[in-house]
């Protein structure tokens, strides 16, 4: 019981950081209906820019508590603001040229800026994994068992709370403007028809830039997140977590936003308790086999809308 | 009438990949006037009120708007400038409600204006009314038809291009729907250029009507002259288009 509700913890924690960056992918899929396969690497960006930002500011552990909140928080405007500008860069010169195109060209050209994002950082960062040390510590004892084999403690660490809490927050703003405000009218509009939102007076490019730029500022948060909690990333994370982030939104209902989220925790929580009660090599593997069962038996995903509309 | 006409088209001839659309069309549409194109499916009715819009732009002539050139504006941006469209084929936002699609028409609009204009969208159309937190893709076709004009209205135009208001509606809704625009053009001031196949109530309605056949403009005079016309007739209204 202890030993699970550990789990449920850890999976939680990780389906969060995989909803962010699934969030990204589903928004983008919504409006232009392709996938960005480049967003992966965005997030990956996201969390060197994250990892560069904290150590210019020379922050660690010893830190003060409110001195580490204050820098956290410029740490993650800063890489939302950078990767922000990486995902308006990689719409307006690898899809937008290539808008009214046939279908498979911007998806080519999105694996090509993938390819491109990765071999960047890879030449200015180096090859190496690069490690940070702890700056959120401690947690909170939840559950204590003793018993004949030793004691088992369930734990939840101050960076799990970080991490759950600030995606709920961004979750909930970010539903937020897609339902009450006139930017998330005008995506949503696009979404549905292009042709009539630009016949109401939106500007279609805009909004659609607009909407990389959204998936792009959440996939630096999920950056971040990653960064504190793992202590090591390298170039190439952002293709692991990228595959798993779109098996998400894939999983949520592409181009549903709660699906995106729902579909984050499951996959989070399927890793996680695959990894506990099964074996941890086979973690992706469990993960990939639930993306095929969910595409052969429910292909519009568990929140996804159904294909057929009244017109 | 002011000393240019608010809508002038000229020489205009608009190509879908190789083929052409329209053959060098011509017309003008003055303030305050209520002016017609009828003309038979696929003559080009349609693509010459997109083509006003700016999608597809004209490959040549010109489309002055207020004695502006807008041929080759984006779209979002013409449409800031006082012209709105209920197009073809309604293009309801089916998965938003009747009040987020009027919402995305007054988009261009100063917001200020936004009450008084969504008081009158729905005296003009009290359906609308009943029906503003269904989703519009639940909308009968009739109420859908009514929602695309509304919209277009949000938008306080001063220009409004209606391309087949009449289509697949039942004879009362039609009426219902031409009495508001004749409404809209007394009250208002409104000037609209409206796109029919409905011939007999466009004319009757408009003050002056174009009639296109194979991208180009064949016939123009006052609504009450064209359905005068013999040929009019002959092509346009027998067969009992009431």
């Amino acid at each position: 019981m202890e030993y699970f509700v550990q789990q449920l913890i850890n999976g939680v924690t990780l389906g969060s950081i995989y909803g962010l960056i699934a969030i990204g992918y589903t928004m983008v899929y919504g409006i232009v209906g392709m996938i960005n396969f480049a967003h992966g690497d965005i997030f990956m960006v996201g969390a060197f820019v994250s990892l560069i930002a904290i150590t210019a500011l020379g922050l660690t552990a010893s830190t003060g508590l409110g001195l580490t909140i204050i820098a956290l928080i410029l740490v993650l405007i800063f890489a939302m603001l950078i990767a922000s500008v990486y995902g308006w860069t990689v719409e307006r010169i690898a899809y937008r040229p290539l808008r009214g195109s046939f279908r498979l060209a911007p998806l080519i050209t999105a694996i090509g800026m993938s390819i491109v994002l990765q071999n960047y950082v890879q030449i200015a960062q180096g090859a190496r994994v690069k490690p940070l040390q702890p700056i959120i510590q401690d947690g909170y004892t939840i559950m204590r068992r003793v018993d004949e084999q030793g004691e088992f403690v369930v734990q939840i660490s101050n960076m799990q709370i970080f991490i759950i809490l600030l995606t709920t927050a961004l979750m909930v703003t970010f539903s937020m403007i897609i339902a009450k405000t006139p930017l998330g009218r005008a995506q949503r509009a696009c979404e549905q028809d292009r042709k009539m939102a630009a016949l109401s007076g939106i500007n279609v490019d805009r909004t659609i830039s607009l909407t990389f730029v959204m998936g792009a500022a959440l996939a630096a948060v999920a950056g971040l997140m990653f960064l504190l909690y793992y202590g090591v990333i390298d170039f190439f994370i952002g293709f692991v977590a990228g595959v798993k982030a779109f098996t998400a939104a894939v999983l949520g209902g592409i181009g549903s936003l709660p699906g995106a989220m729902l579909g984050g925790l499951v996959i989070g929580l399927i890793e996680t308790f695959w990894s506990a009660y099964f074996s941890i090599e086979y973690k992706d593997v469990a993960a990939f086999a639930m993306l095929a069962l969910v595409l052969i038996f429910l292909p519009q995903g568990l929140l996804g809308k159904p294909e057929v509309e009244k017109v | 009438m002011s000393a240019h006409p608010l809508l002038a088209v000229s020489e205009v001839e608009t190509f879908y990949g190789r083929i052409q659309a329209l053959r060098g069309v011509s017309l003008d549409v003055h303030q305050g006037e209520i002016v017609t194109l009828i003309g038979a499916n696929g003559a080009g009715k349609s693509t010459l009120m997109m083509t006003i819009c700016g999608s597809p732009q004209a490959r040549s002539g010109r489309v002055l708007y207020d004695g502006q050139d807008i041929t080759t504006f984006p779209t979002h941006q013409i449409m800031h400038m006082g012209i709105a469209q209920s197009p073809e084929g309604r293009r309801i936002f089916g998965r938003m409600t009747v009040m987020e699609n009027l919402m995305i028409g007054a988009s261009v609009a100063d917001q200020k204006f936004f009450d008084e204009d969504l008081e009158r969208a729905f005296a003009l159309f009290p359906r609308l009314k009943d029906r503003r937190d269904q989703r519009g893709g639940t909308l009968s076709g009739g109420e859908q038809q009514m929602l695309a004009i509304a919209r277009a209205l949000m938008a306080r135009p001063r220009l409004l291009l209606l391309d087949e208001p009449s289509l697949g509606l039942a004879p009362l809704v039609v009426k219902q729907i031409f009495g508001a625009i004749g409404e809209l053009n007394r009250a208002d001031g409104l000037t609209v250029f409206l796109v029919e196949q409905n011939a007999y109530h466009a004319l009757k309605l408009a003050h002056r009507g174009y009639v296109m056949v194979n991208g180009q403009i064949t016939m123009s005079g006052t609504g009450t002259e064209l359905l005068a016309r013999d040929e009019i007739r002959a092509a346009y209204l027998e067969g009992g288009a009431h």
